[in-house]
């Protein structure tokens, strides 16, 4: 069966996106993450979309998922590299990914969850 | 008598230029939709914003037709109206149909457990849409986005 690969780097998880995935591929990722997050303890996640070259309601809502569920687990999440024609379509579906940190590229995603590790009162 | 809602202005001068049936019969499916929509809509000289609120709005309608209709079909046809060009997609299926229109295009609004952004959503993203349905008799959802 298709998985994406989950990457561990020190306390963070790494997610690089890279395929056209269908529903069931999106459901296996958000099962697969959290038990990773809870099998090495990792403080971050760090979500890399820039090959997506879509975000529908179902992978939003993945997304959202993720996230709400990493951070009862004690962990951040951050997406990264979303294409500007992608944020363009999100916003006009109604898609607003409440509750997702994002930055531009995967260096200021993991700057920010390093800060957040090392300064988790300033965060939030 | 099957409900509709529309707010596309059908003209008599457009003509198809090309067409393709699709089936819409499981996950994969979808992505297959998504592909081809944007393989239609790049050959036709859509614009990248352009392409990518078309595919999103196909991937939304395509899931519908699976989750809530049980499958069917989505027709792509590029269509020309004298200097403009478009894409339009039709979605159908013969499903339990949609009891109340006005309320399935709310934002927000699912029976599915989804977030209720589909079809509002695909309707935001296009120029064109139509939605005729009846309970027991399917949907037939067709959207159109001009250069």
């Amino acid at each position: 069966m298709d998985r994406i690969p989950i990457l561990k780097m020190g306390p963070f998880l790494l997610v690089t996106i890279q395929v056209d995935m269908h529903d069931q591929l999106a459901m296996q990722l958000q099962d697969d993450l959290t038990a990773r997050i809870v099998a090495v303890k990792a403080r971050g996640v760090l979500i890399d979309i820039s090959s997506l070259e879509i975000v529908d309601s179902f992978i939003g809502r993945m997304i959202s998922n993720i996230a709400a569920m990493a951070r009862v687990l004690d962990a951040e999440t951050v997406v990264v590299g979303m294409q500007p024609a992608v944020a363009i379509t999100l916003v006009e579906l109604g898609l607003s990914l409440d509750g997702v940190r994002t930055a531009l590229n995967v260096d200021k995603g993991m700057a920010l969850l390093q800060k957040s590790l090392e300064d988790p009162e300033v965060e939030q | 008598m099957p409900d509709s809602v529309s707010n596309s202005a059908e003209r008599s001068s457009i003509s198809v230029a090309q067409r393709a049936v699709l089936p819409i019969r499981t996950q994969e499916d979808i992505v297959r939709v998504r592909q081809a929509t944007r393989e239609h809509a790049v050959a036709h000289g859509f614009s990248l914003v352009d392409q990518t609120k078309l595919v999103t709005a196909a991937s939304e309608l395509a899931r519908n037709t699976l989750d809530y209709g049980n499958g069917g079909e989505v027709e792509i046809a590029r269509l020309i109206d004298g200097m403009r060009k478009g894409l339009r997609l039709t979605f159908s299926d013969q499903g339990p149909g949609i009891e109340d229109l006005q309320k399935a295009l709310t934002d927000g609004y699912s029976t599915g457990g989804g977030l209720g952004l589909g079809l509002s959503g695909a309707r935001r993203l296009s120029n064109d849409f139509n939605i005729e349905s009846a309970p027991g008799k399917g949907t037939r959802v067709m959207i159109a986005r001009w250069r």
